[in-house]
């Protein structure tokens, strides 16, 4: 396996127009099989949660999961997609050991769902990602081949096939081309893959983990010449199980295909297959090889034709979508267009409703968010979300702040202590000895050693000239270390220097 | 033990109610009746004597202690080996399953077992379901007790050779285009095809899923009816099982009566291709039911000529796709590669199915991988389906004019082995009259209509009604059975040869 050549992305950009096309595979998280009774639960012994329909045994037949119909129309109404009034599975025939039936029941040319869209945002352009279609179908057995290099068949002594995985539900939902994200479209195609897990998450129907191949990208793409010209020949890269190879991938391939380009190639329609450890793909069966599927209607299962008024049920289980989310917030608190994108471009939405939640006012949660604690989070390379300071913690603070037991630069000490895991913000106050001092008789006297020290500006100020107090503040603040209320020091220097 | 082997289930159900027979006695003289004769009929590919009498003697002890049993309960029955069935031997016919014991019972069986049916073992059968005559077994051909020399239909021949030569009172076939009625007919028995969906299709090994049906063999309409009330049912297990009662198939059976019902002699099938003495024995049936006061119209069904065509692309088209689960991994023969050092998955896969697969087995896997492949699907899988529209339309036409239609249900008698072996044409033409119903999934039952002048051997005639009302069948089936008995002075069966096991 050798690298190809690559062009650099930058003049890879500058001469095509890159086109995607996104595949994700979902394990839906039902408790039985999509065709069966059988648990699904992950890790089990091999072969511990099988029966005769999904080992595909001479005479089992499949029943269809209702729920798993239930998760793929939700998901499908959650992309805004239309549903279909009814729709059959297919046979995907191809002979293959961890496939028990060698065909798989899958929906082919009419899914439960199609036509929707979804929209997702990097750094502040809004992407409209058109969805083809969501349908149903089957996961197979797991092979492990024993004996080779690193698990590949090639070269194995045997192979172990566990059954568990088997007619477990999946959910394939396939974007229509996306076009128009132009040097973006690796960090879009990341996006959306997150953008999608979220969605799925918020959903419940599948536990999307990555890493445990409940979720699986396939990613197309392909480059053209221009944004009117017609499309290129794309490849399916295959085996992109994780949001950064994600994007990876899609550069890869963008920087490959524009080297072949370049050089007066033609780019082969073809599978590839993506590599986690060296960051490259290499090809896998081409067009001219591919299977003939030979779908037709499988002949064990009706039709489905999901009731209008089950369609509207399951419709009023949906999770409020991003949009009217945003809008409903803003409106809430009271927020500028301007204030809105900050927030939810920071990733910072949910805190800062969370901590509006736990009592702090709108303008007073942003702020934290988006200044003090952006900027540490920053410092230390984590998401906001990472940090150990939770909504509930920074409402706590903004309490001490609006009681007057602290003000906003001993606020930033809180932090500092809560970062350093001191307890409580109470507590920190109490450990770090930082709440005002509230005391009239003792910032009575530092005010009065103010006016001795600082005679010139004292003077100005019997003057009339209230600027002037500035100086004796800060003199005050200096003498109570921070620990006053700067506008309660103010009051009582005017007061005593009034004529 | 002559007159136990001989009577009806029926009447045995009687017997043992009544207290003169035990389950016992009635299943070891069925058992001694296949050790003396299926040395000749080949019927059997399994027998389990040690099993069928545990049943029986379950039977007899929960009758003695006055516990409720089913109607049937008692009565021993045989299975078609294309059932599955937990711990015995399931070959569905084929080399590919031989040494295959299925760890689990298809419903219809579970249902056999809890009405307490001894079940006496499983019947040969062609290869996968796959042909008219049984000689398509990979064990070898059963043969017809009317002449040892010839067919006894098929696929489901065993089942009819083993009730028609008295091994057994029951049996379970199965039909996709004919397999219960086309053997019924050239043994002399009754075979009842139901509705598509109305008995539960699981733990049958598939031929063509939107085809197959399981259903009753016997050697009286009332014992099919019994048998068939038994089956039926919707099974949730199923996806394509009726959620609906059986109909009341005894009662249509035992107030059987045609005065004023409206009799539909189809066109299409008769005339020329069928056998003189077919067509003579059917157009006798058509008078005595004349003369019971039936309104005899012939009605035109001009699809059916179709039929043929169309089934021989949906069958193998969906039979390539059943039939792909046999492929050594996880069941079944396995055979390593000729001269392959370390075979790969694939190269056994393909190893196994050469071995394992008989010729007309290979013939329907490449005639269905070929009319679903990419560029050929419209033009054959497709137009298949669309001719199965039409032939349903052409029923729904013809019931509107006729309660039931008629028709002989095989255009000939019993052949004699080989003689239509190498022409796969000629032995597809002897399922001409049953194809349809099964494409439209309407309801059938054949019953035997009397002997071919010509050649002595037993002829059927087809019943045919709209889906779900398969009490219709059994009504005009039981009419035919009652006058032709009258009529022969005894059963047909009376009639055939004695099979006595010396040959
Ligand atoms: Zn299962």
């Amino acid at each position: 396996m050798t690298a190809a050549t690559l062009l650099s992305y930058d003049d890879a950009l500058a001469r095509f127009d890159p086109v995607l096309g996104l595949e994700v595979h979902v394990e839906l998280n039902t408790a039985s099989k999509m065709f069966c009774a059988c648990p699904t639960t992950f890790g089990a012994a091999p072969n511990s949660q099988v029966c005769p329909v999904c080992l595909g045994l001479p005479g089992a037949l499949p029943v269809l999961n209702e729920r798993a119909v239930a998760a793929a129309i939700r998901i499908g109404l959650a992309l805004n997609c239309s549903i279909a009034a009814e729709c059959r599975f297919a046979r995907k025939n191809y002979f293959y050991p961890d496939m028990p039936k060698n065909f798989q029941t899958s929906q082919y040319d009419e899914p439960i769902a199609y036509d929707g869209w979804t929209e997702v945002a990097v750094d502040e352009a809004a992407y409209r990602i058109e969805i083809e279609r969501v349908h149903m179908e089957e996961d197979t057995g797991k092979s492990l081949h024993v004996g080779g290099a690193t698990g590949r068949i090639h070269g194995a002594s045997h192979s172990l096939v566990d059954y568990n995985r088997a007619g477990i539900p999946l959910i394939e939902i396939v974007t229509k081309p996306i076009i128009g994200t132009g040097a973006a479209a690796p960090v879009v195609a990341r996006a959306y893959v997150t953008h999608l897990r979220e969605l799925l998450l918020s959903l419940g129907v599948s536990d999307v983990r990555m890493e445990q191949g409940s979720l699986r990208c396939d990613a197309n793409a392909s480059l053209r010449l221009g944004q009117d010209a017609p499309f290129g020949t794309r490849t399916e890269t295959k085996n992109v199980n994780s949001l950064r190879s994600v994007e990876r991938a899609v550069r890869y391939e963008i920087c490959r295909q524009a080297a072949v380009l370049t050089d007066g190639g033609t780019v082969t329609q073809e599978t590839r297959h993506w590599h986690e450890d060296t960051g490259i793909t290499t090809p896998g069966r081409s067009k001219e090889q591919a299977e003939d599927y030979r779908y037709f209607p499988e002949p064990d299962l009706a039709p489905i034709a999901p009731d209008v008024a089950w369609v509207e049920q399951l419709r009023a289980t949906l999770p409020e979508g991003p949009g009217r989310r945003r809008s409903r917030l803003q409106a809430a608190w009271g927020f500028s267009d301007l204030d809105m994108r900050d927030v939810v471009g920071a990733g910072a939405l949910a805190l800062v409703e969370q901590t509006i939640g736990a009592g702090a006012a709108p303008a007073a949660a942003k702020k934290w968010w988006l200044t003090e604690l952006a900027r540490r989070a920053n410092e230390q390379g984590v998401e906001l979300a990472e940090l150990p300071v939770g909504p509930e913690q920074v409402a706590q603070v903004q309490a001490l702040i609006d009681t007057g037991r602290i003000n906003d630069k001993l606020a930033r000490s809180v932090f500092d202590g809560l970062l350093a895991g001191e307890g409580t913000p109470e507590e920190i106050v109490a450990a770090r000895g930082l709440e005002v001092v509230s005391d009239e008789t003792a910032l009575g006297a530092a005010v009065d050693r103010a006016i001795e020290a600082n005679p010139g500006a004292a003077d100005k100020v019997r003057a009339g000239k209230a600027a002037a107090a500035g100086a004796l503040i800060g003199a005050v603040m200096a003498e109570m270390r921070g620990q006053a209320d700067a506008g309660r020091v103010r009051d009582l220097i005017l007061a005593k220097l009034s004529p | 033990m002559d007159d136990t082997i001989r009577a009806s289930a029926a009447d045995l159900a009687a017997a043992m109610q009544a207290g003169e027979m035990s389950s016992v006695e009635i299943t070891q003289a069925q058992l001694d009746r296949i050790a003396e004769v299926d040395g000749d009929l080949h019927a059997f590919l399994h027998v389990d004597a040690d099993g069928a009498l545990a049943t029986a003697k379950r039977v007899d002890d929960a009758r003695a202690a006055g516990e409720a049993v089913a109607a049937l309960a008692g009565v021993p029955i045989a299975i078609k080996d294309v059932v599955v069935t937990r711990g015995l031997p399931t070959t569905c016919g084929s080399h590919i399953l031989e040494g295959w014991i299925p760890p689990y019972d298809a419903t219809i069986v579970t249902r056999l077992r809890q009405a307490g049916l001894p079940i006496l073992g499983k019947t040969n059968m062609d290869e996968l379901a796959m042909g008219s005559s049984t000689e398509h077994s990979a064990y070898g051909p059963s043969r017809n007790p009317w002449d040892l020399g010839r067919i006894p239909g098929g696929s489901g021949g065993g089942s009819a050779a083993a009730v028609a030569s008295h091994q057994a009172p029951l049996a379970i076939g199965t039909d996709t285009g004919g397999s219960i009625r086309q053997p019924a007919a050239v043994t002399g028995t009754v075979g009842a095809k139901p509705t598509y969906g109305g008995v539960s299709r699981y733990g049958l090994i598939a031929l063509a899923s939107s085809l197959d049906q399981a259903g009753p063999v016997a050697r009286t309409v009332l014992d099919a009816a019994m048998l068939h009330e038994l089956l039926g049912g919707h099974d949730p297990l199923d996806s394509t099982s009726l959620d609906a009662p059986v109909p009341a198939l005894v009662d249509a059976v035992r107030d059987a009566d045609v005065a004023g019902l409206r009799v539909g002699v189809v066109r299409e099938l008769g005339g020329e291709g069928y056998q003189r003495g077919v067509r003579a024995r059917f157009d006798e049936v058509v008078g005595l039911l004349t003369d019971a006061g039936a309104e005899v119209t012939e009605v035109s069904c001009p699809h059916f000529d179709y039929a043929l065509a169309a089934y021989y692309l949906i069958l193998p088209s969906e039979a390539s796709s059943n039939l792909a689960k046999f492929d050594a991994m996880r069941y079944g023969l396995r055979v390593p590669p000729d001269g392959v050092a370390d075979p790969s998955a694939e190269q056994v896969m393909a190893a196994t199915r050469a071995a394992g697969f008989g010729d007309e087995v290979k013939r329907r896997i490449i005639l269905g991988t070929y009319a679903l492949s990419s560029g050929y699907y419209d033009a054959y899988y497709g137009s298949a389906q669309k001719v199965r529209t039409l032939i349903q339309r052409d029923f729904a036409a013809a019931f509107d004019q006729a309660d039931v239609l008629l028709s002989p249900t095989a255009p000939t008698t019993a052949f004699r082995f080989g003689e239509k072996l190498d022409d796969p044409v000629a032995m597809y033409l002897n399922d001409i009259a049953t194809i349809p119903a099964n494409l439209a999934g309407v309801p059938g039952i054949s019953v035997p209509s009397g002997l071919a002048d010509e050649d002595g051997l037993p002829t059927g005639v087809q019943v045919l009604a709209p889906a779900r009302a398969d009490d219709r069948v059994y009504r005009v089936g039981a009419v035919i059975e009652a006058l032709l008995v009258e009529r022969w002075g005894g059963t047909l069966l009376a009639r055939a040869p004695s099979v006595t096991g010396t040959r």
